[in-house]
Protein backbone atom coordinates (compact mmCIF):
# COMPACT_ATOMS: atom_id res chain seq x y z
CA UNK A 1 0.00 0.00 0.00
CA UNK A 2 1.40 3.35 -1.06
CA UNK A 3 0.72 6.39 1.08
CA UNK A 4 1.28 10.10 0.43
CA UNK A 5 1.59 12.36 3.45
CA UNK A 6 0.72 16.08 3.65
CA UNK A 7 2.36 18.33 6.27
CA UNK A 8 2.81 22.07 6.78
CA UNK A 9 5.95 24.20 6.56
CA UNK A 10 6.63 23.94 10.28
CA UNK A 11 6.73 20.15 10.43
CA UNK A 12 8.77 20.12 7.23
CA UNK A 13 11.46 21.99 9.15
CA UNK A 14 11.28 25.02 6.88
CA UNK A 15 10.17 27.47 9.53
CA UNK A 16 7.30 28.87 11.54
CA UNK A 17 5.04 31.83 10.90
CA UNK A 18 7.60 33.63 8.77
CA UNK A 19 7.54 30.73 6.31
CA UNK A 20 3.79 30.14 6.35
CA UNK A 21 3.42 31.55 2.82
CA UNK A 22 5.44 28.62 1.48
CA UNK A 23 3.98 27.43 -1.83
CA UNK A 24 3.16 23.71 -2.07
CA UNK A 25 5.80 21.23 -3.21
CA UNK A 26 6.15 17.47 -3.29
CA UNK A 27 9.22 15.35 -2.58
CA UNK A 28 9.84 11.65 -3.06
CA UNK A 29 11.24 11.45 0.45
CA UNK A 30 9.99 11.22 3.99
CA UNK A 31 9.89 14.40 6.04
CA UNK A 32 8.92 14.83 9.70
CA UNK A 33 5.75 12.93 10.66
CA UNK A 34 5.96 10.92 7.43
CA UNK A 35 9.09 9.24 8.81
CA UNK A 36 7.21 8.15 11.92
CA UNK A 37 4.17 6.95 9.99
CA UNK A 38 6.30 4.98 7.55
CA UNK A 39 8.12 3.25 10.41
CA UNK A 40 4.82 2.22 11.98
CA UNK A 41 3.26 0.68 8.87
CA UNK A 42 6.17 -0.75 6.90
CA UNK A 43 6.24 -4.09 8.73
CA UNK A 44 2.77 -4.79 7.31
CA UNK A 45 3.60 -3.67 3.78
CA UNK A 46 2.71 0.02 4.03
CA UNK A 47 4.99 2.59 2.50
CA UNK A 48 4.93 6.37 2.57
CA UNK A 49 6.34 7.29 -0.82
CA UNK A 50 6.06 11.08 -0.94
CA UNK A 51 5.69 14.05 1.35
CA UNK A 52 3.72 17.12 0.26
CA UNK A 53 4.48 20.37 2.04
CA UNK A 54 2.43 23.57 2.00
CA UNK A 55 2.53 26.71 4.14
CA UNK A 56 -0.57 27.17 6.30
CA UNK A 57 -1.12 30.73 5.12
CA UNK A 58 -0.76 29.69 1.50
CA UNK A 59 -3.45 27.05 2.00
CA UNK A 60 -5.59 29.46 4.02
CA UNK A 61 -5.45 32.45 1.70
CA UNK A 62 -4.94 30.88 -1.73
CA UNK A 63 -6.93 27.74 -1.05
CA UNK A 64 -8.07 27.08 -4.60
CA UNK A 65 -4.57 27.50 -6.00
CA UNK A 66 -3.04 25.31 -3.28
CA UNK A 67 -5.60 22.54 -3.75
CA UNK A 68 -5.29 22.63 -7.52
CA UNK A 69 -1.50 22.51 -7.37
CA UNK A 70 -1.48 19.58 -4.95
CA UNK A 71 -4.10 17.64 -6.91
CA UNK A 72 -1.81 18.24 -9.90
CA UNK A 73 1.16 16.75 -8.01
CA UNK A 74 -0.87 13.61 -7.40
CA UNK A 75 -2.09 13.14 -10.97
CA UNK A 76 0.80 10.93 -12.03
CA UNK A 77 1.45 9.27 -8.65
CA UNK A 78 0.35 5.83 -7.64
CA UNK A 79 -1.12 5.89 -4.16
CA UNK A 80 -3.74 4.03 -2.16
CA UNK A 81 -4.17 6.32 0.82
CA UNK A 82 -3.63 9.95 1.76
CA UNK A 83 -2.70 11.20 5.23
CA UNK A 84 -2.48 14.80 6.49
CA UNK A 85 -1.10 16.14 9.78
CA UNK A 86 -1.42 15.55 12.69
CA UNK A 87 -2.57 19.14 13.11
CA UNK A 88 -2.93 19.16 16.93
CA UNK A 89 -4.64 22.40 18.03
CA UNK A 90 -3.28 24.50 15.16
CA UNK A 91 -6.39 25.98 13.54
CA UNK A 92 -4.99 26.87 10.13
CA UNK A 93 -3.16 23.56 9.89
CA UNK A 94 -6.39 21.77 10.78
CA UNK A 95 -8.24 23.68 8.09
CA UNK A 96 -5.46 22.81 5.64
CA UNK A 97 -5.50 19.10 6.50
CA UNK A 98 -9.29 18.90 6.25
CA UNK A 99 -9.42 20.87 3.01
CA UNK A 100 -6.77 18.86 1.22
CA UNK A 101 -8.05 15.49 2.49
CA UNK A 102 -11.56 16.30 1.27
CA UNK A 103 -10.27 17.42 -2.14
CA UNK A 104 -8.02 14.37 -2.57
CA UNK A 105 -10.83 12.02 -1.59
CA UNK A 106 -13.25 13.66 -4.02
CA UNK A 107 -10.80 13.65 -6.90
CA UNK A 108 -9.00 10.33 -6.44
CA UNK A 109 -11.44 8.34 -4.33
CA UNK A 110 -8.77 7.03 -1.95
CA UNK A 111 -9.29 6.89 1.82
CA UNK A 112 -8.02 10.02 3.58
CA UNK A 113 -7.03 10.31 7.23
CA UNK A 114 -5.97 13.12 9.52
CA UNK A 115 -5.67 13.94 13.22
CA UNK A 116 -6.60 16.99 15.28
CA UNK A 117 -7.21 18.08 18.84
CA UNK A 118 -10.89 18.36 19.76
CA UNK A 119 -10.68 22.15 19.97
CA UNK A 120 -9.21 22.51 16.50
CA UNK A 121 -11.98 24.21 14.45
CA UNK A 122 -11.10 21.79 11.64
CA UNK A 123 -12.85 19.05 13.63
CA UNK A 124 -16.21 20.78 13.47
CA UNK A 125 -15.69 21.62 9.80
CA UNK A 126 -14.53 18.24 8.54
CA UNK A 127 -15.42 15.46 11.00
CA UNK A 128 -18.27 14.25 8.80
CA UNK A 129 -16.04 14.02 5.75
CA UNK A 130 -13.25 11.73 6.92
CA UNK A 131 -11.86 9.97 9.96
CA UNK A 132 -10.14 12.67 12.04
CA UNK A 133 -8.28 10.92 14.83
CA UNK A 134 -8.56 12.42 18.29
CA UNK A 135 -5.18 14.09 18.71
CA UNK A 136 -3.23 15.92 21.38
CA UNK A 137 -2.92 19.66 21.86
CA UNK A 138 0.65 20.00 20.71
CA UNK A 139 3.47 18.25 18.91
CA UNK A 140 4.50 16.63 22.19
CA UNK A 141 1.77 14.09 21.34
CA UNK A 142 3.13 13.45 17.87
CA UNK A 143 4.05 9.82 18.37
CA UNK A 144 0.74 8.80 19.89
CA UNK A 145 -1.28 10.75 17.32
CA UNK A 146 0.57 9.20 14.38
CA UNK A 147 0.20 5.79 16.04
CA UNK A 148 -3.62 6.04 15.92
CA UNK A 149 -3.47 6.74 12.20
CA UNK A 150 -1.00 3.88 11.75
CA UNK A 151 -3.21 1.49 13.75
CA UNK A 152 -6.08 2.22 11.38
CA UNK A 153 -3.91 1.68 8.32
CA UNK A 154 -2.44 -1.51 9.78
CA UNK A 155 -5.93 -2.94 10.09
CA UNK A 156 -6.39 -2.47 6.36
CA UNK A 157 -2.95 -3.94 5.68
CA UNK A 158 -3.59 -7.04 7.77
CA UNK A 159 -7.21 -7.48 6.74
CA UNK A 160 -8.73 -6.85 10.14
CA UNK A 161 -12.18 -5.29 10.28
CA UNK A 162 -12.58 -1.71 11.44
CA UNK A 163 -14.41 -1.39 14.71
CA UNK A 164 -15.78 2.14 14.49
CA UNK A 165 -15.05 5.66 15.60
CA UNK A 166 -15.13 5.11 19.35
CA UNK A 167 -12.91 2.03 19.38
CA UNK A 168 -10.44 3.42 16.86
CA UNK A 169 -10.45 6.88 18.45
CA UNK A 170 -11.60 9.17 15.71
CA UNK A 171 -14.40 11.75 15.77
CA UNK A 172 -17.65 10.04 14.76
CA UNK A 173 -18.68 10.93 11.24
CA UNK A 174 -22.28 9.94 11.75
CA UNK A 175 -21.79 7.05 9.33
CA UNK A 176 -23.35 3.71 10.17
CA UNK A 177 -21.81 0.52 8.89
CA UNK A 178 -23.17 -2.98 8.88
CA UNK A 179 -21.07 -5.16 11.14
CA UNK A 180 -21.17 -8.84 12.08
CA UNK A 181 -20.58 -9.28 15.78
CA UNK A 182 -18.35 -12.05 17.06
CA UNK A 183 -20.94 -13.10 19.65
CA UNK A 184 -23.68 -13.22 17.01
CA UNK A 185 -26.13 -11.35 19.20
CA UNK A 186 -28.97 -9.83 17.19
CA UNK A 187 -30.12 -6.25 17.49
CA UNK A 188 -33.35 -7.45 19.10
CA UNK A 189 -31.46 -9.27 21.84
CA UNK A 190 -29.08 -6.37 22.44
CA UNK A 191 -31.99 -3.94 22.57
CA UNK A 192 -33.85 -6.05 25.11
CA UNK A 193 -30.69 -6.42 27.18
CA UNK A 194 -30.34 -2.64 27.23
CA UNK A 195 -33.96 -2.25 28.20
CA UNK A 196 -33.58 -4.71 31.08
CA UNK A 197 -30.51 -2.84 32.30
CA UNK A 198 -32.40 0.41 32.07
CA UNK A 199 -35.34 -1.02 34.02
CA UNK A 200 -32.94 -2.29 36.68
CA UNK A 201 -31.21 1.08 36.87
CA UNK A 202 -27.93 -0.41 35.64
CA UNK A 203 -25.56 1.46 33.32
CA UNK A 204 -25.79 0.65 29.62
CA UNK A 205 -24.37 2.05 26.43
CA UNK A 206 -26.60 2.94 23.50
CA UNK A 207 -25.36 1.91 20.07
CA UNK A 208 -26.74 5.06 18.50
CA UNK A 209 -25.47 8.11 20.33
CA UNK A 210 -27.49 11.22 19.51
CA UNK A 211 -25.11 14.18 19.44
CA UNK A 212 -25.72 16.77 22.12
CA UNK A 213 -27.85 19.66 20.94
CA UNK A 214 -26.58 23.20 20.92
CA UNK A 215 -29.29 24.65 23.10
CA UNK A 216 -29.64 28.29 24.02
CA UNK A 217 -30.73 29.30 27.51
CA UNK A 218 -34.50 29.55 27.69
CA UNK A 219 -35.65 33.16 27.60
CA UNK A 220 -37.88 34.02 30.56
CA UNK A 221 -41.65 34.03 30.16
CA UNK A 222 -43.30 37.36 29.43
CA UNK A 223 -44.63 38.43 32.82
CA UNK A 224 -47.39 40.69 31.62
CA UNK A 225 -48.52 39.81 28.14
CA UNK A 226 -50.92 42.75 28.11
CA UNK A 227 -47.96 45.12 28.02
CA UNK A 228 -45.71 43.10 25.70
CA UNK A 229 -44.67 44.24 22.24
CA UNK A 230 -44.60 41.30 19.88
CA UNK A 231 -43.11 40.87 16.42
CA UNK A 232 -44.07 38.41 13.69
CA UNK A 233 -41.36 36.63 11.76
CA UNK A 234 -41.52 33.87 9.16
CA UNK A 235 -39.35 31.56 7.13
CA UNK A 236 -42.34 30.86 4.88
CA UNK A 237 -41.38 33.41 2.22
CA UNK A 238 -44.35 35.78 2.55
CA UNK A 239 -43.48 39.00 0.72
CA UNK A 240 -45.24 41.83 -1.15
CA UNK A 241 -46.21 40.42 -4.57
CA UNK A 242 -43.31 42.16 -6.35
CA UNK A 243 -40.78 40.69 -3.88
CA UNK A 244 -38.97 44.04 -3.53
CA UNK A 245 -35.97 42.59 -1.69
CA UNK A 246 -35.44 39.82 -4.25
CA UNK A 247 -35.46 37.15 -1.57
CA UNK A 248 -34.45 33.84 -3.12
CA UNK A 249 -37.01 31.03 -3.31
CA UNK A 250 -34.51 28.57 -1.84
CA UNK A 251 -31.13 28.78 -0.09
CA UNK A 252 -32.00 32.33 0.87
CA UNK A 253 -29.38 34.83 1.90
CA UNK A 254 -31.74 37.80 1.97
CA UNK A 255 -34.63 38.82 4.19
CA UNK A 256 -37.14 41.64 4.16
CA UNK A 257 -39.29 43.54 6.61
CA UNK A 258 -42.69 44.77 5.55
CA UNK A 259 -44.88 47.45 7.06
CA UNK A 260 -48.15 46.12 8.44
CA UNK A 261 -49.23 49.17 10.40
CA UNK A 262 -52.86 49.92 9.68
CA UNK A 263 -53.47 46.45 8.21
CA UNK A 264 -55.91 44.05 9.80
CA UNK A 265 -54.84 41.11 7.69
CA UNK A 266 -52.48 40.23 4.86
CA UNK A 267 -54.52 40.48 1.69
CA UNK A 268 -54.16 38.01 -1.14
CA UNK A 269 -52.87 39.81 -4.23
CA UNK A 270 -50.89 42.18 -2.03
CA UNK A 271 -48.76 39.52 -0.38
CA UNK A 272 -47.77 36.08 -1.63
CA UNK A 273 -45.19 33.40 -0.86
CA UNK A 274 -42.05 32.92 -2.91
CA UNK A 275 -41.04 29.77 -0.97
CA UNK A 276 -40.05 27.02 -3.42
CA UNK A 277 -40.42 24.19 -0.91
CA UNK A 278 -44.19 23.76 -0.95
CA UNK A 279 -47.31 24.37 -3.05
CA UNK A 280 -47.94 28.11 -2.69
CA UNK A 281 -51.66 27.98 -3.60
CA UNK A 282 -53.04 28.12 -0.06
CA UNK A 283 -50.65 30.82 1.15
CA UNK A 284 -51.18 32.94 -1.96
CA UNK A 285 -54.94 32.69 -1.49
CA UNK A 286 -54.63 33.73 2.16
CA UNK A 287 -51.16 34.78 3.38
CA UNK A 288 -52.48 34.83 6.96
CA UNK A 289 -52.16 31.03 7.06
CA UNK A 290 -48.40 31.64 7.34
CA UNK A 291 -48.18 35.10 8.91
CA UNK A 292 -51.28 35.20 11.11
CA UNK A 293 -51.72 38.96 11.12
CA UNK A 294 -55.51 38.74 11.33
CA UNK A 295 -55.42 36.64 14.49
CA UNK A 296 -52.74 38.85 16.03
CA UNK A 297 -54.84 41.96 15.38
CA UNK A 298 -57.82 40.32 17.03
CA UNK A 299 -55.79 39.51 20.15
CA UNK A 300 -54.28 42.99 20.11
CA UNK A 301 -57.77 44.53 20.11
CA UNK A 302 -58.85 42.23 22.92
CA UNK A 303 -55.87 43.41 24.92
CA UNK A 304 -54.38 39.92 25.29
CA UNK A 305 -51.00 41.42 24.43
CA UNK A 306 -49.77 45.01 24.36
CA UNK A 307 -48.94 45.89 20.78
CA UNK A 308 -47.74 44.45 17.53
CA UNK A 309 -44.40 45.62 16.12
CA UNK A 310 -45.26 47.50 12.88
CA UNK A 311 -43.26 45.21 10.58
CA UNK A 312 -43.12 41.52 9.92
CA UNK A 313 -39.84 39.90 8.92
CA UNK A 314 -39.58 37.29 6.21
CA UNK A 315 -37.14 34.98 4.50
CA UNK A 316 -37.23 31.52 2.96
CA UNK A 317 -36.18 28.61 5.12
CA UNK A 318 -35.62 25.88 2.55
CA UNK A 319 -32.01 24.99 1.82
CA UNK A 320 -30.88 27.92 3.90
CA UNK A 321 -27.76 27.14 5.88
CA UNK A 322 -27.70 27.57 9.63
CA UNK A 323 -24.88 30.07 9.21
CA UNK A 324 -26.96 32.25 6.87
CA UNK A 325 -30.00 31.95 9.13
CA UNK A 326 -27.89 33.04 12.08
CA UNK A 327 -26.53 36.02 10.18
CA UNK A 328 -29.97 37.13 9.03
CA UNK A 329 -31.31 36.92 12.59
CA UNK A 330 -28.36 38.97 13.79
CA UNK A 331 -29.17 41.64 11.21
CA UNK A 332 -32.82 41.74 12.30
CA UNK A 333 -32.15 41.85 16.05
CA UNK A 334 -31.09 45.53 16.26
CA UNK A 335 -34.31 46.59 14.51
CA UNK A 336 -36.37 44.67 17.05
CA UNK A 337 -34.39 46.07 19.95
CA UNK A 338 -34.76 49.59 18.65
CA UNK A 339 -38.54 49.22 18.80
CA UNK A 340 -38.39 47.58 22.25
CA UNK A 341 -39.87 44.29 21.08
CA UNK A 342 -40.27 41.81 23.95
CA UNK A 343 -41.24 38.64 22.16
CA UNK A 344 -41.41 37.03 18.73
CA UNK A 345 -43.73 34.55 17.06
CA UNK A 346 -41.80 32.70 14.37
CA UNK A 347 -43.90 30.94 11.78
CA UNK A 348 -41.99 28.20 9.97
CA UNK A 349 -43.16 26.09 7.08
CA UNK B 1 -32.96 32.05 13.56
CA UNK B 2 -35.09 31.16 16.56
CA UNK B 3 -32.00 30.32 18.57
CA UNK B 4 -30.24 33.50 17.59
CA UNK B 5 -33.26 35.60 18.60
CA UNK B 6 -33.51 33.77 21.89
CA UNK B 7 -29.78 34.14 22.48
CA UNK B 8 -30.29 37.90 22.07
CA UNK B 9 -32.84 37.79 24.89
CA UNK B 10 -36.15 37.73 23.03
CA UNK B 11 -38.78 35.35 24.30
CA UNK B 12 -39.75 33.44 21.18
CA UNK B 13 -42.20 30.74 20.19
CA UNK B 14 -41.84 28.77 16.99
CA UNK B 15 -45.04 27.75 15.25
CA UNK B 16 -44.24 24.95 12.85
CA UNK B 17 -45.34 21.63 11.45
CA UNK B 18 -42.02 19.80 11.75
CA UNK B 19 -41.70 19.82 15.52
CA UNK B 20 -38.91 17.18 15.56
CA UNK B 21 -36.80 19.43 13.33
CA UNK B 22 -37.44 22.51 15.47
CA UNK B 23 -36.61 20.48 18.54
CA UNK B 24 -33.40 19.05 17.07
CA UNK B 25 -32.25 22.46 15.94
CA UNK B 26 -32.94 23.80 19.41
CA UNK B 27 -36.17 25.80 19.66
CA UNK B 28 -37.34 26.05 23.28
CA UNK B 29 -41.02 27.01 22.92
CA UNK B 30 -42.88 25.25 20.11
CA UNK B 31 -46.50 25.20 18.99
CA UNK B 32 -47.52 22.71 16.27
CA UNK B 33 -49.20 23.89 13.09
CA UNK B 34 -51.31 21.73 10.79
CA UNK B 35 -49.18 21.50 7.64
CA UNK B 36 -46.26 22.95 5.73
CA UNK B 37 -48.09 24.81 2.89
CA UNK B 38 -50.90 26.09 5.13
CA UNK B 39 -49.68 26.06 8.74
CA UNK B 40 -52.67 27.95 10.12
CA UNK B 41 -55.72 27.25 7.98
CA UNK B 42 -56.69 24.26 5.83
CA UNK B 43 -58.07 25.57 2.50
CA UNK B 44 -60.29 22.47 2.29
CA UNK B 45 -62.26 23.75 5.26
CA UNK B 46 -64.47 26.82 5.46
CA UNK B 47 -63.04 30.29 6.04
CA UNK B 48 -64.80 30.22 9.39
CA UNK B 49 -63.08 27.00 10.44
CA UNK B 50 -59.70 28.26 9.20
CA UNK B 51 -60.13 31.44 11.24
CA UNK B 52 -61.08 29.45 14.35
CA UNK B 53 -58.06 27.22 14.03
CA UNK B 54 -55.70 30.11 13.43
CA UNK B 55 -57.14 32.23 16.24
CA UNK B 56 -56.91 29.28 18.60
CA UNK B 57 -53.32 28.26 17.76
CA UNK B 58 -51.99 31.84 17.80
CA UNK B 59 -53.61 32.10 21.24
CA UNK B 60 -51.68 29.01 22.34
CA UNK B 61 -48.48 30.63 21.02
CA UNK B 62 -49.17 33.85 22.94
CA UNK B 63 -49.82 31.86 26.11
CA UNK B 64 -46.57 29.96 25.46
CA UNK B 65 -44.67 33.25 25.49
CA UNK B 66 -46.11 33.93 28.94
CA UNK B 67 -45.36 30.44 30.28
CA UNK B 68 -42.26 29.66 32.30
CA UNK B 69 -40.56 26.49 31.09
CA UNK B 70 -37.53 24.59 32.30
CA UNK B 71 -36.86 22.50 29.19
CA UNK B 72 -37.72 22.43 25.50
CA UNK B 73 -41.49 22.37 25.42
CA UNK B 74 -44.06 21.54 22.77
CA UNK B 75 -47.27 23.28 23.80
CA UNK B 76 -50.32 21.09 23.34
CA UNK B 77 -53.07 22.04 20.94
CA UNK B 78 -56.58 20.57 21.00
CA UNK B 79 -57.58 21.38 17.45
Amino acid sequence: MKIIHYINQFFAGIGGEDQADQAPFIKAELIGPAVALNAMVKANGGEVTHTIVCGDNFMGSKTDEAVETILGFLADKEFDLFVAGPAFQAGRYGFACGTICKAVHEKYGVPVLTSMHVENPGVEMFHKEMPIFIGGKSAAKMKGDVQLIADYINKDLTGQPHTGAVAEKFFPRGVRHQAWLADGKTAARRGVEMLIKKLNGEPYQTELVIPAKDLVPIAPAIKDLSKARIALCTTGGIVPVDNPDHIQSASATRWGRYDISGMDRLESGVFKTIHAGFDPAAANADPNVIVPLDAMRAYEKEGKFGSLHPYFYSTVGTGTTEAEARRMAKEIIPLLKQDKVDAIIMGST
Amino acid sequence: MVKEFERAGFTIVQMCNLIPVASTVGANRMVPTISIPYPLGDPNTSKEEQWKLRYYRVGVALDALATDITEQTVFKVKN
